[in-house]
């Protein structure tokens, strides 16, 4: 799918983490954000799972980053939430290689969660709904990433 | 030598259908999103238009789409049955897989052209119960369950003329497919009933310090140390104390992988070989049914030299649940 590369399984050392927890969190969850809304523009994602995800509140969180973004989708958009003043609704956290391998589709949820290196908690209907959400979607043949290229 | 078996690949969703259809398989099953198939999951499955679709991408490159409407009819709702019946057949499928008898009846009255199989689900063990379902509703294929041993199977393939479909690769459904009720002991709910084993609303995954535990409407079900392999929320998966002993009292979570057996499932003439998954991603779809692509492949070239590659293990291995493979019944000793 992704030519012969590879995204390798790695660990960033733990220094980045707490690194990375210094700094501000806003820039993830605007970039996440950006990302879900430009998906909903082009109409890639499903209304009627859509309509199961209003006011929840959702967290990513890069472990071996230290980088974590929250937010939630209302009225037809997904918005951050920079300071969540709840538990959210489903949470989901795995390493940066972990995300980049699922984002490429070169890796499986359920794979990555077996292997206890994608670990989703909170409300499992709704980790379903997202999972076949995304991967329902037929991404449009993008000119391929830097990052997919060999 | 008899004829390569068909390789029968899971589509949950549309891109999914395309990576079997891409990676190899010469058929793929799928099913409406609703109860009438057995993997009724939040946003899986195909609506009418993507599996239109669906239906034509297949079939421009020559592979089968087989629909699965694989639950019973609730009481009071058979209509909806019906319905999916009706509408596989205006959609061009090639079969539709049927479990329920009474459905089977409808579907062989109302449409007599259509290709029928039964269902895993339609608990068929025998060749008599196989060859009563080809007399009285023409059924032409039919899909063993997971509890045959290999010679079992072989002689139930020369007492019919039905072919003969078996599992080769997924999760495992205990030894009861087609009569389970665990999960409905659990919360009411099972996958002949709702189309689901242990649905997701039930399930709660919590992480605690050094551990993490599953739970099905309340139910602990296991408790997996940070380095151990998860499963599916499912009963018979599950850890429990018997006679003060914690242990895997019904099944370890596993999956089937039939590769080693390949040759002789080819020689005792099964007719399609079947993957389980529709809950999975198009990544594992890809994946696996490349995998199992290529080792047929190898086996019809040279089946006295055939042998396993490492690289299909490891592939496959990655992707099972508990990451733990086995050959289930096929190579039990039991009779
Ligand atoms: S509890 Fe296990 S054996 Fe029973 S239907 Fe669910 S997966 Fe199959």
């Amino acid at each position: 799918m992704n030519g012969n590369f590879t995204i390798p399984k790695f660990k960033l050392p733990d220094f980045v983490a707490s690194l990375g927890q210094k700094l501000p969190q806003w820039p993830h969850a605007l970039v996440l954000v950006g990302a879900l809304n430009a998906a909903l523009k082009m109409k890639l994602l499903p209304e009627s799972e859509l309509a199961m995800l209003e006011d929840k509140l959702f967290r990513v969180r890069v472990l071996d980053t230290g980088g974590e973004a929250s937010y939630t989708y209302r009225q037809g958009l997904f918005r951050p939430v920079f300071r969540p003043e709840r538990d959210p609704d489903l949470a989901f956290a795995a390493n940066l290689s972990a995300f980049l391998q699922l984002l490429a589709r070169q890796e499986d949820p359920d794979t990555l969660f077996f292997n206890r290196e994608l670990e989703i908690t909170g409300d499992t209907e709704l980790g379903l709904i997202v999972k076949n959400m995304l991967d329902a979607v037929e991404w449009p043949k993008l000119p391929r990433l830097p990052l997919a290229s060999s | 030598m008899s004829s390569l078996p068909d390789l029968v690949c899971p589509a949950g969703s549309l891109p999914a259908l395309k990576a079997a259809v891409d990676n190899g398989a010469d058929a793929v099953y799928l099913g409406y999103k609703n109860d009438t198939n057995a993997r009724n999951f939040a946003g899986l499955n195909f609506d009418a238009k993507s599996m239109a679709e669906g239906v034509r991408y297949a079939h421009a490159k020559g592979r089968e789409v087989l629909m699965a409407i694989n639950t019973f009819p609730q009481a009071g709702r058979t209509a909806d049955w019906h319905a999916a019946v009706d509408g596989a057949v205006d959609q061009g499928v090639d079969a539709i897989i049927l479990a329920d008898i009474g459905l089977l009846d409808y579907a062989t009255r109302k449409h007599p052209q259509q290709r029928l199989h039964l269902s895993v689900q339609g608990s068929a063990t025998s060749y008599e119960a196989i060859n009563f379902c080809q007399r009285e509703f023409g059924v032409r294929r039919a899909v063993l369950p997971r509890v045959l041993t290999l010679a079992q199977v072989e002689h139930v393939i020369k007492n019919t003329s039905v072919e003969i479909e078996v599992f080769g690769f997924g999760s495992l459904c205990v030894m009861n497919e087609g009569r389970c009720w665990l999960s409905s002991y659990a919360c009411g709910e099972s996958p002949n009933t709702v189309g689901a084993c242990s649905p997701a609303k039930y399930v709660k995954w919590d992480k605690k310090p050094g551990a993490m535990e599953t739970r099905l409407n309340g139910i602990l079900i296991d408790r997996f140390g940070d380095d151990e392999p998860a499963g599916y929320p499912t009963l018979c998966k599950g850890r429990f104390e018997v006679q003060g002993e914690i242990y895997y009292a019904l099944e370890e979570p596993t999956s089937l992988n039939v590769l080693e057996l390949l040759p002789d499932i080819i020689k005792i003439g099964v007719k399609a070989i079947k993957v389980e998954g529709r809950q999975r991603s198009p990544t594992y779809v890809a994946q696996v049914t490349r995998t199992l692509r290529a080792a047929l492949d190898a086996a019809r070239d040279s089946a006295e030299r055939f042998h396993v590659k490492p690289v299909w293990q490891a592939e496959l291995a990655k992707v099972s649940e508990g990451s733990q493979a086995t050959l289930g019944a096929y190579n039990r000793p039991w009779r």
